[in-house]
C-alpha cells in the first residue's frame, strides 16, 4: 500500500497570484463561493460558477490532473449520489424497466448534483493546496478571534488544529514503517475476511499509538522548553498583511453569491 | 551457489511523480550461507532500501532477487515464505513491540508461520537465551522493560522464526557501549550457532571492522566498493570523502606509517593493532 501518495489536503508551494492571498481573504472567498454554489439553480448560474472556478484554477497555477486525483476517494459517493437522484426524483417519465423509472427531471438533477459535489471538492481543494498549513490555521486564528470575547479558547484550537496537520505526514511514514516491520514477522494485512483483517490491525495500532502518545509527550516538553504558555502576549514570525488585492479578491467574491442568488431567484 | 542474490536491482521512489528518486541503481549483489557482511553507507545512500528488498517488503523497479536461486516474487505465497527465512530486524526496533507479554511478542512470528504450540514454545525460549533474556522476563509486560531489554525483546522476535539469513538495521542505535557490545555479541552467537548468515547495516566504521567478514559499501545507490574490510580500508581517501571514514586503528597506523614506522600488515581493530606494535618491538629487539 503506497500512503506516501495520498494527495488530499497536501499544499503546492508556488508563487500564483492566488498563493500569495492572504488566507483570510481566500477563507472568506472560499464561503462566499460555497453559497454560491448552493444558491445555483440552472444552467446559467452553473455555468457562472464553474466558470469562477476555472478561472481561479487557471490563475492558481494548478494542475487540473492534481485536482482530479483529489477526487479518487469521492467516485463512489458520486455514482452513489447520481444514481440516487436520477431514479428517485418524480417528473416526467424518460426510461422505464422493471421498477425502476428514469425521469427527464432526474437526469437533470443527477447531473446538477454530481457537478455541484464536483465543484466543491475542487474549491476546498484549492484552498488547501494553494495555502500552506501555517498560514491556513493563522488565518482561521484570526478569523476566529472576535469569538475570543466569548472565552472560546481561539488561539488553542488553531494550535491544536495546526499540530494535528504538521503530524500527518510523520504518522503516515510511522505508520509505513510499522506495517514493514510487522510484515516482516510474517503479519498479513491484505486476505482474510473482516474479523480477520480488523484483528491484523492490533500489531499496527498498539504500537502507532504508542508512539504518538510519545511524540505528544515530547512535543509538550519541547514547547515547556520554549516558555510556551498559551496565546496571550505573543508575537507572529510571519504577520498576516492584509493587501488591496485581498480586498477586491473578497468583494469579487461576495459579488459573485450574490449575483448567482439574484440569478437564481430569477430562475435561470 | 549464494543464498541470497540480487541482479542489476534498481529500485525508484515515487516514479512519475515530482518527488520521483532514484534509490538504488543496478545493484549486483550476493550473499553466501554463513557469511557475516556488515553494509555501509550514509544516510540515503540506498542501505535501507536494499535490505528491504531482501526479504520481499519493496518490490524492485526493475531487476530480481533470488533467495536460494529462486525469484523472491514468483508468488505470493513464496514471498511470504521467504520473509520467514530472511529476517529482517528494523532500526529502532523496541517501536514495533505491541502484545501484552513479552512472551506473546516474541511468538507473533512463529504463529503467524503456522508452527504447533509446542514448537513456538521452544523457539520462544531458545531466542529469549540467544538475546540474553531472563525466563522471568517473559511473562512481563515489554513496555516495563528498559530501552536496551526491549530491543533484545524485538530482536529474539525475529530470530525466533530461526531465519537462515538475519538482517539487522544499525542493532546499536541509540544503546550504551555495555548494551551495544551485548547486542553485536548476540548477534555473533546466533551467526556461529545457527551457521546463519548475517547482514549488519551500520555506520559505525569500528563496528564492522570488528564483526564482519565482508563490508559492501553503498553510495548513491551504487556499491563502489566491497571485500575484506583490509581491502576496503585501503581505499581510505575515498571512504572519509564519503563522509565514513576508516576505523580509528587504521587511521592511527596509516599516521604511523607517513611517520616512517616500517608496518605493512593491515590493521583495523585494537587486537590488531596491539599484534602489530608487538611484533614491530620485537623485531627491533627491544623486547
Amino acid at each position: 500500500m503506497a500512503l506516501k501518495d495520498i494527495t488530499m489536503g497536501q499544499y503546492f508551494p508556488g508563487s500564483s497570484p492566488i498563493h500569495r492571498l492572504d488566507p483570510r481573504a481566500k477563507l472568506v472567498a472560499l464561503l462566499c463561493y460555497i453559497v454560491a454554489l448552493f444558491l445555483a439553480k440552472w444552467f446559467v448560474t452553473y455555468a457562472i460558477v464553474l466558470g469562477a472556478l476555472v478561472l481561479v484554477v487557471v490563475l492558481s497555477t494548478v494542475k487540473p490532473k492534481a485536482l482530479l486525483r483529489g477526487m479518487k476517494p469521492v467516485v463512489f459517493l458520486l455514482i452513489f449520489t447520481g444514481l440516487l437522484n436520477m431514479f428517485y426524483t418524480p417528473g416526467r417519465t424518460l426510461v422505464s424497466f422493471w421498477v425502476f423509472t428514469i425521469t427527464y427531471e432526474g437526469v437533470l438533477h443527477a447531473f446538477f448534483m454530481v457537478v455541484r459535489i464536483l465543484m466543491l471538492i475542487s474549491c476546498t481543494f484549492l484552498l488547501t493546496y494553494t495555502t500552506s498549513p501555517l498560514a491556513l490555521t493563522d488565518g482561521l486564528e484570526s478569523l476566529l478571534s472576535p469569538l475570543k470575547k466569548l472565552k472560546v479558547p481561539v488561539h488553542e484550537l488553531a494550535m491544536m488544529m495546526s499540530i494535528a496537520l504538521r503530524f500527518i505526514p510523520t504518522l503516515i511514514e510511522e505508520t509505513d514503517k510499522i506495517m514493514s516491520a510487522q510484515r516482516a514477522r510474517g503479519a498479513d494485512f491484505d486476505s482474510g475476511n473482516l474479523i480477520q483483517k480488523a484483528k491484523a490491525l492490533i500489531p499496527l495500532l498498539v504500537p502507532l499509538f504508542i508512539s504518538a502518545f510519545r511524540r505528544a509527550d515530547e512535543l509538550a516538553t519541547a514547547m515547556e522548553c520554549r516558555c510556551y504558555h498559551g496565546g496571550t502576549g505573543r508575537t507572529r514570525m510571519n504577520k498576516l498583511s492584509f493587501r488591496p488585492a485581498d480586498g477586491v479578491f473578497m468583494a469579487l467574491a461576495l459579488a459573485l453569491a450574490v449575483g448567482v442568488g439574484i440569478l437564481a431567484h430569477a430562475g435561470l | 551457489m549464494p543464498i541470497l542474490e540480487t541482479r542489476k536491482l534498481t529500485h525508484i521512489y515515487s516514479q512519475g511523480t515530482p518527488f520521483e528518486h532514484l534509490a538504488l541503481d543496478q545493484v549486483d549483489l550476493s550473499v553466501e550461507q554463513g557469511e557475516y557482511l556488515a553494509i555501509i553507507g550514509r544516510t540515503g545512500s540506498g542501505k535501507s532500501t536494499m535490505i528491504q528488498h531482501l526479504n520481499g517488503l519493496l518490490k524492485p523497479t526493475s531487476g530480481e532477487v533470488l533467495f536460494e536461486g529462486e525469484d523472491l516474487w514468483s508468488t505470493k505465497e513464496r514471498t511470504r515464505q521467504v520473509r520467514f527465512q530472511v529476517g529482517l530486524v528494523f532500526q529502532y526496533p523496541e517501536y514495533q513491540l505491541f502484545e501484552e507479554t513479552v512472551y506473546k511478542d516474541i511468538s507473533f512470528g512463529p504463529k503467524n508461520m503456522g508452527l504447533d504450540e509446542d514448537e513456538i514454545d521452544r523457539r520462544v525460549r531458545r531466542s529469549a537465551q540467544f538475546v540474553g533474556l531472563d525466563a522471568e522476563l517473559l511473562d512481563k509486560s515489554p513496555f516495563e522493560l528498559s530501552g536496551g531489554q526491549k530491543r533484545r525483546v524485538a530482536i529474539a522476535g525475529v530470530i525466533a522464526m530461526e531465519p537462515k539469513v538475519l538482517i539487522l538495521d544499525e542493532p546499536t542505535a541509540g544503546l550504551d557501549p555495555a548494551g551495544s557490545a551485548q547486542i553485536l555479541e548476540n548477534i555473533r552467537t546466533y551467526h556461529k550457532e545457527q551457521n546463519a548468515s548475517i547482514i549488519l547495516v551500520s555506520h559505525s566504521m569500528d563496528e564492522v571492522a570488528r564483526e564482519a567478514q565482508r563490508l559492501v559499501v553503498f553510495r548513491d545507490g551504487t556499491t563502489p566498493f566491497s571485500g575484506a574490510p583490509a581491502e576496503v580500508f585501503t581505499h581510505g581517501e575515498e571512504l572519509e570523502a564519503m563522509g565514513l571514514g576508516v576505523p580509528a586503528m587504521t587511521r592511527l597506523f596509516t599516521r604511523l606509517r607517513a611517520m616512517g614506522v616500517d608496518i605493512s600488515t593491515p590493521v583495523y581493530t585494537v587486537p590488531q593493532a596491539r599484534e602489530a606494535i608487538l611484533a614491530a618491538l620485537r623485531e627491533k629487539g627491544a623486547m
